[in-house]
């Protein structure tokens, strides 16, 4: 028994372990550098010739920055979901996802953070937010909830790493010099001892309790960066539970899509398998139908009224130039995985690594429409402009930034799954022992 | 004069003579007279003592650019005034004449402006009318709320500011305002080279800078002065009324009228009251007009006039 469980401990260090980059690793990491650096060089035409690149303008005041923001920020709130709720409701198989879903969470918030100092217009001054911050603006409300939110979720990536570097430490020689450097710097202090245990998971247990409430407000409070203003499509009470209900389901979906491709190239069929699959799936459709009830509150109750102010609004979503896009969003992101995930065959991998794709774009337009179209249809008549200023389609330069900065997230996983193991070793050998006792 | 602005002055001071030491190697009027030229030119100065002296020209130097008040003066406005705006849609013809001042005097980029005279219809068979609108300088300011870093403010005349030296560019003060009223520099303004030399001052809202965001400020810098703003004195209809409610009158230069009885008499009302924001503009409804809508058309682009 003793000798069964030792084996089974190496292979699954064996598999669970950091691999080198193969040659579909090495181009779909030069691709998403190349995405970066035109991200980067628009973003040095933006600082050097001012936001006029954008094709933002006084109308449009907020594009595809925002939009893009708000997605990050959403689909980052899956760390709390998938580390946090379930860790709290014991849901037990999630251990292999949980660092997957941590490390979306990191790194979608710093690129939010960062997406969000690229829209302003004087970068240069964003000490003013510490040196003349005022407490009552929203935005310095989201300052202050994304600093917490970022740092508990470092935290929780950072604290279950431990006992996994130094499994990593132990294999000295099959690791290049500087990551050996990186591992003992960040973990060579730890030995496993049972006090350091203990408090390792004491930690988790109050940053998993302490993350619920943090993460709910940094959504709320970005949903409230539109809805405490007036305007139609904005001034809504149901925005932050809308919000909230939205981000869940796009986190999910991105993870759905991770796990897959983890999965297939990794070769983790043993660790992520269909079950995990089956469950995500029943989890995404319950996130669906919660976020397809929320929108339904958003758009019938004013549609019903159609009060002069919504009516322009709501009638460019529903037939007008933007209602190809909605119904887009909401086919893809709503109705289509729905309907496939309420059947068992629906939630095999590959169907479910179609419907988690098909969740996150439709979460990203859908983003894009609760932004612009309210721009667009101000109380006052858009009267004694340039023509230019009355539409709105990103320039180059905004999408090179918008796509740069999706390429950067997906970077930073990418370069996490070549240093650190995506899936807990410790964990999962722990629990391998529990059910074999 | 708190400890604060003592030094600030003091400290101000000290900037402005270094910067004269620094940029006059030659020219500099306290050196000694050997190496410096006279022209022989004299010019007649009146002493402080009052005597009449003279001196020669090479002496005279510019008065270096200084704010005329300090920064936190501008931000608490000019004591017990209130001031306030009355639009008499009655007398407008979309002249434009408003706009054009205010961009020439402000120096607004090419297609933006501050003040936008809207061809508005409330519903198909109502009349059509031409509405100027400015900044309403509201008194629960959306704008003020939302902005993070204290760059737009309410005075206690009443009046909303920018300070451009501040405003971080986020644009939530554009998103939160209802009129549409704040343009923002997307790029570099097109200044000319006297006000791009100027010290920048929230009064004059001058010279505009780039990723900042603009507006109209009901130019506190001609009311310091007494005088009234641009768009006031521009208007060749008496289309304006500026004044204070703590004095309860309005003028447009031409006419003054008492502010109570003025709103009193012609139905004087504020945009979208129910959103609570207290404008301090209001506007005289478009009846017994000087002139029918269909003059203003002449002026209006055609795709204005929707």
């Amino acid at each position: 028994m003793e000798n069964s469980n030792e084996l089974s401990d190496s292979i699954i260090t064996q598999n669970l372990l950091p691999k080198k980059f193969g040659k579909r690793g090495m181009l779909w990491t030069s691709i998403l550098v190349a995405i970066c650096i035109l991200g980067m060089y628009a973003y040095y035409r933006q600082l050097r010739y001012g936001l006029v690149v954008t094709n933002m303008r006084d109308y449009v005041s907020w594009g595809i920055y925002i939009s893009n923001f708000v997605f990050f920020v959403a689909i980052s709130l899956v760390g709390s979901l998938i580390t946090a709720i379930f860790r709290l409701i014991n849901v037990e198989w999630s251990t292999p996802l949980t660092r997957i879903a941590e490390i979306i969470a990191v790194s979608a918030i710093t690129f939010a953070s960062i997406i969000i100092v690229v829209d302003m217009g004087r970068p240069e001054r964003f000490m003013n937010l510490f040196l003349h911050g005022r407490i009552q603006s929203p935005i310095m409300w989201d300052v202050i909830v994304i600093g917490t939110y970022f740092f508990i979720s470092l935290l929780l990536l950072y604290i279950p790493l431990l006992p996994d570097l130094k499994i990593l430490l132990q294999q000295k020689d099959k690791n290049p010099n500087w990551l050996n450097k990186l591992y003992s710097f960040l973990g060579s202090f730890w030995i496993g001892s049972r006090l350091q245990i203990a408090l390792s998971n004491r930690a988790i247990q109050i940053l998993c309790i302490l993350i619920i409430p943090v993460a709910f407000c940094i959504h709320t409070v970005t949903s409230w960066l539109f809805a405490t203003t007036y305007r139609p499509g904005w001034d809504s009470t149901n925005f932050g539970a809308y919000f909230i209900s939205g981000a869940f389901l796009v986190g999910s979906g991105g993870v759905v899509v991770a796990m897959y491709i983890f999965r297939r190239y990794y070769q983790l069929e043993k660790y992520i398998t269909e079950q995990h699959f089956e469950k995500m799936g029943k989890i995404v459709v319950l996130l669906c139908l919660i976020y397809l009830y929320f929108n339904v509150n958003e758009y019938l109750v004013p549609a019903f009224k159609m009060k002069k102010a919504e009516e322009k609004h709501l009638n460019e979503l529903f037939t007008g130039d933007f209602s190809t896009m909605f119904w887009f969003a909401v086919i893809i992101g709503m109705i289509i995985p729905i309907i496939t995930l309420i059947f068992k065959k629906g939630r095999k991998p590959f169907p479910m690594f179609i419907i988690g794709s098909m969740i996150v774009v439709g979460a990203w337009f859908k983003r894009y429409l609760i932004v612009t179209p309210t721009l667009l249809n101000p109380f006052l008549p858009m009267q004694d402009i340039p023509e230019s200023y009355k539409h709105y389609f990103p320039s180059w330069e905004e999408w090179a930034i918008a796509m740069g900065s999706l390429a950067g997230v997906l970077l930073f996983i990418t370069f996490f799954a070549r240093i650190f193991p995506i899936i807990p070793i410790q964990e999962t050998i722990t629990e391998e022992n529990a059910k074999h006792k | 004069m708190s400890d604060n602005s003592r030094r600030d002055f003091l400290f101000k001071g000290l900037l402005a003579s270094a910067s004269l030491v620094g940029c006059a190697e030659k020219k500099n009027p306290f050196d000694s007279e050997e190496n410096f030229q006279l022209t022989g030119e004299k010019v007649k100065l009146l002493s402080v003592t009052g005597e009449v002296i003279e001196i020669d020209k090479a002496y005279l130097k510019p008065v270096p650019d200084m704010p005329p008040i300090s920064n936190e003066e501008e931000r608490r406005g000019i004591p017990g005034k209130k001031f306030v705006m009355v639009i008499d849609l009655a007398r407008c013809k979309n002249l434009k004449k408003c706009q054009s001042a205010c961009n020439h005097m402000h120096q607004l980029h090419p297609g933006q402006s501050w003040i936008k005279v809207l061809s508005m219809e409330d519903s198909d068979h109502t009349a059509p009318y031409w509405q100027p609108t400015t900044c309403m300088h509201c008194d629960e300011p959306p704008c003020v709320k939302v902005c993070p870093v204290d760059a737009t403010f309410k005075r206690q005349d009443g009046i909303v500011l920018i300070d451009s030296d501040r405003c971080i560019g986020c644009r939530f003060c554009m998103a939160a305002c209802p009129y549409s009223t704040r343009v923002f520099n997307w790029e570099e303004p097109i200044l000319t080279e006297e006000v791009a030399q100027k010290h920048y001052s929230c009064e004059s809202s001058m010279p505009q800078k780039k990723g900042t965001v603009g507006k109209c400020d009901f130019c506190p810098d001609m009311t310091r002065r007494g005088e009234l703003p641009h768009c006031v004195s521009s208007c060749p209809n008496g289309v304006f009324l500026f004044g204070d409610m703590n004095e309860d009158s309005v003028t447009n230069g031409a006419e003054t009228f008492r502010f109570s009885e003025l709103i009193k008499d012609k139905a004087g009302y504020r945009l979208m009251e129910d959103l609570g924001t207290k404008p301090s503009v209001y506007y005289l409804p478009p009846v017994n007009r000087n002139f029918p809508f269909e003059e203003g058309l002449e002026n209006a682009k055609p795709e204005t006039t929707e």
